[in-house]
This record gives C-alpha cells, sequence and structure tokens, in this order.
C-alpha cells in the first residue's frame, strides 16, 4: 500500500540521530553529488520530474537551472518550512523522524546551484521542532557534513536555521524572502523572481521541505527510476497527510496515482463509526472539495485532482463527514485566509473580509438569495489580479464549495419558514 | 533598563552568522522577548540601538507578527486551534470548556488573561499538526488529541 523512499527508515528511533542516520546509509547522496558536476546533479533532478511539494507543483530541477551560473553575488538556498497552509501536516514528520534527509537536500541543492549559504525558515509555532532541526544541525557541522569543506571536499557550506513568529503569509516564498531579511512578511511584486533577486537582492532558491529531503533518494538512485514511480505528470512519490473523522489520521508516503478512496479506506482505515463521508478536501484548505461521487473517480495525483476542478496543492486531505455543515466548512475557511491577507493589494484586502462576512451571515442564517451570487462575484474579482497568489486561494475553496454544494447555499439562504 | 549581558553575547553571534545586520531583528526579538516577556516600547528602543536600525523598522516587525507581544500576558499562553480539522474533531467544545473554566473569552490574534495572570486563552488558526486533533499549544509545546478530560488534567499538573 505505502510506497517507501523517504520513509523507509522512519520505524527506526535512531534514524532521526546521526549515528543512526549513517548506519541507513545516510550522507551517502551528497558525497556522490559532490563527486559529480553540478549541472550533472541539476539534471538528475530536472529527470526525476519531481514537482515542488509546497503547493503550486513547479519543477524542481527547472527551479534549480534558473539560477545564475556566472554571476559575482552570493547564491542562496532557502527550506520553506513554514508549513500552514491548513490541514498539511507533512512537514512537521520530517522534521520529527527525518532531519538528516532535509540537511542532506539542502546541501545537494546547495552544490548544484553552487551556493554556501542556506536558510530554513521555520514557522515560529514550531519551537519543539526547531530544537530538534538546531541539535540535527550541530551533529552536521561536529561531522563535517555542513561547515567549512564539507565531506572533506573544498566546498563550504553553512546552513541556518531561523525561526517565523507567526504569520501564515511567510509560507509565500517572497514573503519568506521579507522576512529573513527582518521586515515585515509581505509578498514582492515578481518579476524580478527570486532566482535572479531573491534574498539580500541575490540569487535564491526556495523549496519545500519535502522536495529537499528526497532529494538524497534521487541523487542515490537516478532521477529517471524515481520518475519510473507515479504518473507522467506527477512522478514519484507524495507524503499525503489526512485529518478529519477517519480511524488512522497521519501521514503516509505512496506512489502517486494511488486511488483517493483506496488510501482513505485502507490506509486511513475509512471513517470511525458512526460517521459517513460527506465531502473532502484533497490537498489543504485552499483546494477545491469533492463530492463523495468525485471521490470515487478520483486518484492522488496532479492532474486526476485538477480535471475533478480541485487540486493536489499540499495533499493535506481534509474529510469532511456528512453530519457536518459545509456552511460552516466555508466560513471556518473564509476566516482563516481574511485574518491573513497581508493587506497589500484591494482585492485581496477587501474580496477576503467580504467572503468572511458573508458567510458568517449565512452561517447564522440571516442570509439572502443574492448573497450567493455576491460571492460568486467577489470571488471572481479577486484571482489573478493581486501580487501573491493567497487572493486565489481565498477564491478557489469558495467557488468550489458553490459549484459542488449548491443546494446546501441555497437552503442556507431561504428563511426558515419557507424551506 | 537593559539587555542581559548574555543576551547580547548571543546578539553578537548572530550578527557574524547572518550576512546582513536587519535580518538578524526576528530571532532577537524572540531571546528579547525571552528575557522580558513581552516587547515594550523600551524594549523596541533597546533592540534598535542594539543592532544599529530605525526603531520604526522593529515596530512594524513586532506589530506584524502574532507571536511578539505587545503587552504582557498569562504566565500559560494556551492557543487553541479552531481552523478546520480541529473544529471537525471537536474544538469549538473544548475552547467553549476553556472560557467557561478559566472565566475569559478566546479571542484572535490575542486573547483575554485570567485575574491572576496565570493563563491568555487565543484563538489560533492550523499549528500544522491536524493529523492528532484537536489540539492546542501551551507556551512551547503541542497537546495532542485533546479531551475536555485530557485538558482539564493537563492545566491541573501545570506548575
Ligand atoms: C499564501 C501562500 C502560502 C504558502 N505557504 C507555503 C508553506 O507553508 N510551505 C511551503 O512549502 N510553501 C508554501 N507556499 C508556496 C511557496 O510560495 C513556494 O511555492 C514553495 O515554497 C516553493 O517550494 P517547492 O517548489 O519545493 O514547492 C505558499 C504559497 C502561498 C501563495
Ligand atoms: S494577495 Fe493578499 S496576501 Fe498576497 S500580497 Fe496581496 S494582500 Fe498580501
Ligand atoms: S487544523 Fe488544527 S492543527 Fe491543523
Amino acid at each position: 500500500m505505502e510506497k517507501k523512499l523517504l520513509t523507509k527508515y522512519w520505524h527506526d528511533p535512531n534514524h532521526k540521530m546521526l549515528d543512526g542516520y549513517l548506519k541507513n546509509g545516510g550522507y551517502t547522496a551528497i558525497k556522490k553529488a559532490l563527486g559529480m558536476e553540478p549541472d550533472a546533479v541539476i539534471e538528475e533532478a530536472k529527470q526525476s520530474k519531481l514537482r515542488g511539494r509546497g503547493g503550486a507543483g513547479f519543477p524542481a530541477g527547472m527551479k534549480w537551472s534558473f539560477i545564475p551560473k556566472k554571476t559575482d553575488k552570493p547564491k542562496y538556498v532557502v527550506c520553506n518550512a513554514d508549513e500552514s497552509e491548513p490541514g498539511t501536516f507533512k512537514d512537521r514528520e520530517i522534521i520529527h523522524k527525518d532531519p538528516h534527509s532535509l540537511i542532506e537536500g539542502i546541501a545537494i541543492c546547495a552544490w548544484a546551484v553552487q551556493s554556501h549559504t542556506a536558510f530554513i525558515y521555520i514557522r515560529g509555532e514550531f519551537t519543539e521542532e526547531a530544537k530538534m532541526l538546531e541539535r540535527a544541525i550541530q551533529e552536521a557541522y561536529d561531522h563535517g557534513y555542513l561547515g567549512k569543506g564539507i565531506c572533506g571536499t573544498a566546498f563550504d557550506l553553512e546552513l541556518i536555521l531561523h525561526r517565523g513568529a507567526g504569520a501564515y503569509i511567510c509560507g509565500e516564498e517572497t514573503g519568506m524572502l521579507e522576512s529573513l531579511e527582518g521586515k515585515k512578511g509581505q509578498p514582492r511584486n515578481k518579476p524580478p523572481f527570486p532566482a535572479t533577486e531573491g534574498l539580500f537582492q541575490c540569487p535564491t532558491v526556495i523549496n519545500n521541505v519535502e522536495t529537499l529531503a528526497v532529494m538524497p533518494w534521487i541523487v542515490l538512485n537516478g532521477g529517471a527510476e524515481y520518475a519510473k514511480l507515479g504518473t507522467p505528470d506527477s512522478t514519484g512519490t507524495k507524503l499525503v497527510g489526512i485529518s478529519g473523522p477517519v480511524k488512522r489520521p497521519g501521514v503516509y508516503e505512496i506512489e502517486m496515482g494511488m486511488p483517493l478512496m483506496t488510501f482513505i479506506n485502507e490506509l486511513a482505515g475509512g471513517m470511525i463509526e458512526g460517521k459517513t463521508l460527506g465531502a473532502v478536501i484533497p490537498g489543504g484548505s485552499s483546494t477545491p472539495p469533492l463530492t463523495p461521487a468525485q471521490c470515487e473517480q478520483a486518484k492522488i495525483s496532479y492532474e486526476s485532482l485538477d480535471k475533478l476542478g480541485s487540486a493536489l496543492g499540499t495533499a493535506g486531505i481534509i474529510v469532511l463527514p456528512d453530519d457536518f455543515s459545509v456552511i460552516e466548512a466555508m466560513t471556518v475557511i473564509a476566516r482563516f485566509y481574511a485574518d491573513e491577507s497581508c493587506g497589500q493589494c484591494t482585492p485581496c484586502r477587501e474580496g477576503t473580509g467580504w467572503l468572511y462576512k458573508t458567510m458568517k451571515r449565512i452561517y447564522a442564517g440571516k442570509g439572502a438569495a443574492q448573497d450567493l451570487q455576491m460571492l460568486s462575484h467577489i470571488s471572481a474579482g479577486m484571482k489573478g489580479r493581486t501580487i501573491c497568489a493567497l487572493a486565489d486561494a481565498a477564491a478557489w475553496p469558495m467557488e468550489g464549495f458553490l459549484r459542488t454544494f449548491p443546494e446546501a447555499f441555497q437552503k442556507a439562504v431561504t428563511p426558515k419558514q419557507a424551506r | 533598563m537593559q539587555l542581559k549581558p548574555e543576551t547580547k553575547t548571543k546578539i553578537k553571534a548572530l550578527l557574524e552568522r547572518y550576512p546582513q545586520r536587519q535580518a538578524t531583528l526576528l530571532p532577537v526579538l524572540h531571546l528579547v522577548q525571552e528575557d522580558f516577556g513581552y516587547l515594550s516600547d523600551e524594549v523596541e528602543e533597546l533592540v534598535a540601538k542594539e543592532l544599529d536600525i530605525p526603531r520604526a523598522a522593529v515596530s512594524e516587525v513586532v506589530t506584524f507578527y502574532t507571536m511578539f507581544y505587545r503587552e504582557p500576558i498569562g504566565k500559560y499562553h494556551i492557543m487553541a486551534c479552531h481552523n478546520l480539522s480541529c473544529t471537525l474533531m471537536g474544538a469549538e467544545k473544548l475552547i467553549q470548556h476553556l472560557e467557561h473554566r478559566l472565566g475569559v473569552k478566546s479571542k484572535a490574534p490575542l486573547g483575554e488573561t485570567t485575574e491572576d495572570r496565570r493563563f491568555t486563552l487565543t484563538r489560533v488558526e492550523c499549528l500544522g499538526a491536524c493529523g492528532e486533533a484537536p489540539m492546542m499549544q501551551i507556551n512551547d509545546k503541542y497537546h495532542l488529541n485533546l479531551t475536555i478530560e485530557k485538558i482539564d488534567k493537563i492545566l491541573e499538573e501545570l506548575p
């Protein structure tokens, strides 16, 4: 059922310590990479067709290849450990069980793009996780996997763990760069893109924790081997999280393309006693919901979920039981994006605010029929017009809920006597 | 009021490590808040001086991030997740129970503090532990798979 590349040794409690990690073959991938040309490492990443695991799904190898080769500026690698898209909790698992895979993946990326300074930006609330990473980083320094001349080569690599301080928007990559520079985490206009003008105006790669942590496997086994797994558009494996009233919530590594219902019923054990499946949000709270009928057709892959009008996103599955009001669910989602908008762009600041206010009114039973048109209208006006994708991330689920559960919304705005 | 000598030493080490002075601001504010409990005007001034950056740059950052406090809070800061996965697993009932038990109102981004200044009850968004919902964070620690009985026990056992 599970396909364990990244999670192969997670049952081993010593794997999180350097000793255990080395026994399980750790830090052989970085040694191999250091013996290759940096471009050859980028080529392996490209061949793997691995798509970034932070939500946007941009091909990782291609991103690395955008970093200019000839430049006088320093280059930076930033690992995005902000993990704050509601429903997502996979990166936390990686940090708990496999911090050295992440460090090794960062070193591979740094070598590939020839960067000597890397950062892990971890969300501020992850205090225990920051301590775990700090300990692993120290172990890596003490044994020459980080610092001056790593693995006995002439390649230097500093890795700095940087804690955020509570702001969802710092998960957006340019908000993160601003935050790393000691400023408010307000996203930047693009272009320029981080590949040319990122951290401190220097070329910067930003990758999610999972994207980087799987790199050691890709380097050791080859990109082509990775691409053999999964589907043509969704290669490899994926860490999929599942929460809500299922018997075994948690994070599982599966080969891409697994039927969604197989995942829910077999890995997660199905619904808890007395609950029936009502809807599934497949990839974090910004991805539109699926009905039980759609779930039957869905596979866990980028293309299958796109086709059903949703998205793989972060692969944080949220299962809603049929006795939970979809109006309440959408109200919670709308509140989140309204609270987290950084306020720079009018369509986002105003739009997220209106969506929340209107949803709250409908949830309180005070909605009117024209509210539904207004919700669609506001959502449409928020998409593709702002500095970052938070506005889109708020509009997608709104449009998705309206499209998927029209009866529930109609009923919610119908006066009680008339129902 | 002054920064502690140990903190100043740590700040110096950060300044050596980071490529740019202002980039140390978040780690420095975390350190300083640990010493003083919250970030008053006076503390902001000290940080600005120590890093040699404008005071406005410090204030702007302090107000932007929810984990930096502009006022004193309770000894135990209870941050109850009220995002979707936790709500599905009964977070609202837990929060109501806490409000009742502590006699304060939960709010975001910073909730009320009990009169004895022992507890502050804040509502927060997803803390990235949805598989173990419902959950809360008390100061640095995550408490997972909560029930009313469990949360009562946790509160009673706090020193
Ligand atoms: C509002 C918003 C929040 C985001 N939050 C996260 C996050 O918490 N973690 C993450 O890895 N990516 C997040 N992203 C995506 C990042 O901007 C970026 O695409 C990603 O870190 C790139 O890494 P990847 O290519 O390896 O996925 C967010 C994007 C947006 C628009
Ligand atoms: S879209 Fe929203 S969150 Fe993104 S920059 Fe604009 S206002 Fe800020
Ligand atoms: S919804 Fe509560 S931890 Fe994610």
